[in-house]
């Protein structure tokens, strides 16, 4: 660690905690966003995905080291965390903590574009389902049966395994298709309560078409379950990466997730820890603030709590 | 819960079944390699081109797939390749194994989870509840593979006190006939089964807790407390008693994801289940084996939700009433 990389970090770390301090001014002002703010949990969750966010999107200034770099594999392999190594190194002698540092950029990348197409898609098809109904809805959701029913890491490692090397945008894709079905159910039961009530009713009369009914009227009433699921997609969709990354199949090496920093470095988890130990306490953490926020959001956005 | 609709549903999950099996074939299929040509080993084309014939993989697939699924449905799962031996075999083997970590975990995960949901629900917002809170949130958003590693790591390594993998001592106990070989097996069980068992109860205790919070407002709680029943009955025969139907519909999600979540244990653990097995499967482009393995895994996914929903039925009399109607719309 040079004294920039450090200075760069602290302001990533400043820089985090301010955005959650305005964030949480602004909040104030509103009943719903006060509550989202009540938990500690919530804010500490907010606060960390701010840094992992800053510090993902700062990698070149925050890393120290090339992640794919191996300094010296004869005489710096396996260190024990250091000032020099803040993580240590691995056992090819790469700096464990610039390589956590960019694995951010792809782990998190690919938790959020995920988790994005995989809740557009099951909002999508949600809300055909319910609002249209009869065969529309009778064919959409038998086939989220069959695709509730599929084993998907079966699938995701077929796909992976099978076709050997997916490109970043595949696995993406992968991963999103595979991943709406539970969403789309959420939405549709949303979607079928929401077409019966007045306002919907009204739109209608007044002759809205039913895009306009569904993408105006209808889905911003469903905002709470599908932001829950979404927020709680991110983190799934990124364990279902490190899985598929531990087993050997996922993002090409050199470069670094932090699922193949685990399975990299797993035969040398006795003699040294610390090249696993920290990018799985990065998923670990974030996953919890992911966790956390939806928690807040869930509380949030509840209509229940609205009510007098 | 009628005849009809119990008709109705199997039916339905047969169907679905025989769409997943479809569609694994079509995926396989489609992937570039064979099964003989993905092996690592260095065979003579012409062996290989005769196994293929041998196995009828040189036909087109509208055929191959015809030929499958009436074996199928006459009851054979076909021949594994990369085994050498009936898939059917292979699978009756390690089927076993799996359930043996699965219903380890489940127990953990439902009697810890349970435990700790209820214990909280009863002192909401105070320090227990905090600390037991966030413990929960953060096993629960634990990488399994990676508290697997940390688990074996501290407990098999560093202290020693459980074996670092297997299911039982490959010398003593090659098959489990003595109370010293159960002894074993469960010691070998024990890390595997742990680490499933914890997340899954860290998931389970945050969703008893909000089911038993949901109750606890309801009028029926009130008018418990109001006759002045005590705290213990009130909890335990009025709000968890209704907090478990939504735990019911949980069971049944939690018991496919366990068979599926085993894939990565059962190769950490080097447990001999059904998950390592379909993975070896999928790296040796093994048709049958990985068609029928994802036949299995599918059946445990469509059997847990009827079961759930059965038991639901049997449990919810509100329910009963509307035999037939959307269960799920119910209880979502």
């Amino acid at each position: 660690m040079t004294l920039g990389t450090w200075f760069a970090l602290f302001i990533a770390l400043v820089a985090a905690a301010e955005f959650v301090r305005a964030l949480r001014r602004r909040a104030i002002r509103q009943e719903r966003w006060r509550r989202f703010f009540r938990h500690r949990t919530t804010t500490w969750g907010l606060g960390i995905l701010a840094f992992l966010i800053i510090v993902a999107l700062a990698a070149p200034l925050i890393a120290p080291f090339d992640p794919n770099r191996q300094l010296d594999i004869v005489h710096l392999k396996n260190q024990a965390p250091s000032w020099t190594f803040l993580f240590g190194t691995d056992v090819l002698s790469r700096d464990v903590w610039s390589r956590t540092v960019y694995g951010a950029r792809v782990s998190l990348g690919i938790g959020a574009l995920g988790a994005l197409l995989a809740v557009s898609l099951g909002t999508l098809v949600g809300a055909l389902a319910g609002y249209y109904q009869r065969w529309v809805d009778a064919v959409l959701m038998r086939g989220v049966d069959v695709g509730l029913a599929l084993p998907r890491i079966f699938i995701l490692l077929m796909a992976v395994a099978l076709w050997d090397g997916l490109p970043f945008a595949a696995l993406v894709l992968a991963i999103g298709l595979t991943s709406w079905f539970g969403t789309s159910r959420l939405v549709r039961s949303e979607v079928l309560s929401l077409r019966q009530r007045d306002f919907v009713v009204a739109a209608r009369a007044l002759g809205a078409g039913s895009g306009r009914v569904i993408f105006r009227h209808v889905l911003p009433n469903a905002a709470a379950p599908i932001i829950v699921s979404a927020a709680l997609g991110v983190g799934n969709v990124l364990l279902l990466e490190a899985s598929l990354s531990f087993l050997g199949i996922g993002i090409k090496p050199p470069d670094p997730t932090w699922g193949n920093m685990i399975a990299d470095n797993a035969s040398s988890i006795y003699t040294a820890a610390w090249s696993t130990l920290f990018p799985g306490l990065a998923i670990s953490l974030v996953v919890m603030s992911l966790n956390a926020v939806a928690d807040g959001v869930r509380d949030a956005l509840d209509p229940r709590a609205d009510a007098p | 819960m009628t005849g009809a609709w119990l008709l109705r549903r199997l039916v339905a999950s047969v169907a679905i079944i025989f769409a997943v099996v479809t569609f694994i074939f079509i995926l396989i299929h489609a992937a570039p390699g064979k099964p003989c040509a993905g092996q690592s080993e260095n065979v003579d084309p012409a062996v290989c081109d005769q196994l293929n014939r041998q196995f009828g993989l040189d036909r087109p697939i509208p055929e191959q797939y015809w030929r499958y699924i009436v074996a199928l449905v006459h009851g054979n799962l076909g021949y594994s390749v990369s085994l050498r031996r009936p898939v059917a075999d292979a699978i009756v083997e390690t089927i076993p194994f799996t359930l043996q970590l699965a219903g380890a975990a489940l127990l953990l995960d439902f009697l810890l989870g349970l435990g700790l949901g209820i214990y909280q629900a009863g002192r909401v917002n105070r320090l227990p509840d905090v600390i037991i809170g966030n413990a929960t949130l953060f096993i629960y958003s634990l990488p399994t593979f990676w508290l697997a590693l940390l688990l074996l790591l501290i407990f098999g390594e560093k202290l020693g006190w459980f074996p670092v993998g297997g299911a039982s001592d490959p010398v003593l106990c090659a098959v489990v006939d003595s109370l010293y070989c159960l002894k074993d097996r469960i010691w070998h069980l024990v890390l595997p089964a742990a680490t499933l068992g914890l997340v899954g109860a860290a998931g389970t205790a945050r969703f008893q807790r909000a089911a038993m919070l949901d109750v606890a407002t309801q009028d029926y709680v009130r008018t418990a407390r109001a006759k002045g029943l005590p705290e213990r009955r009130v909890v335990l025969r009025h709000q968890l008693r209704n907090a478990l139907l939504s735990f019911i519909t949980r069971f049944g999600l939690a018991f496919p994801f366990l068979l599926t979540g085993a894939v990565l244990i059962e190769t950490i653990f080097a447990w001999p289940g059904m998950g390592r097995l379909a993975f070896d499967a999928i790296l040796t482009r093994d048709y049958s084996l990985v068609t029928a393995t994802a036949l299995v895994a599918s059946t445990m996914v469509v059997g847990g939700n009827l079961l759930a929903d059965i038991l639901l039925g049997l449990a919810d009399p509100r329910l009963r009433v509307r035999a037939g109607a959307d269960v799920e719309a119910l209880t979502a």
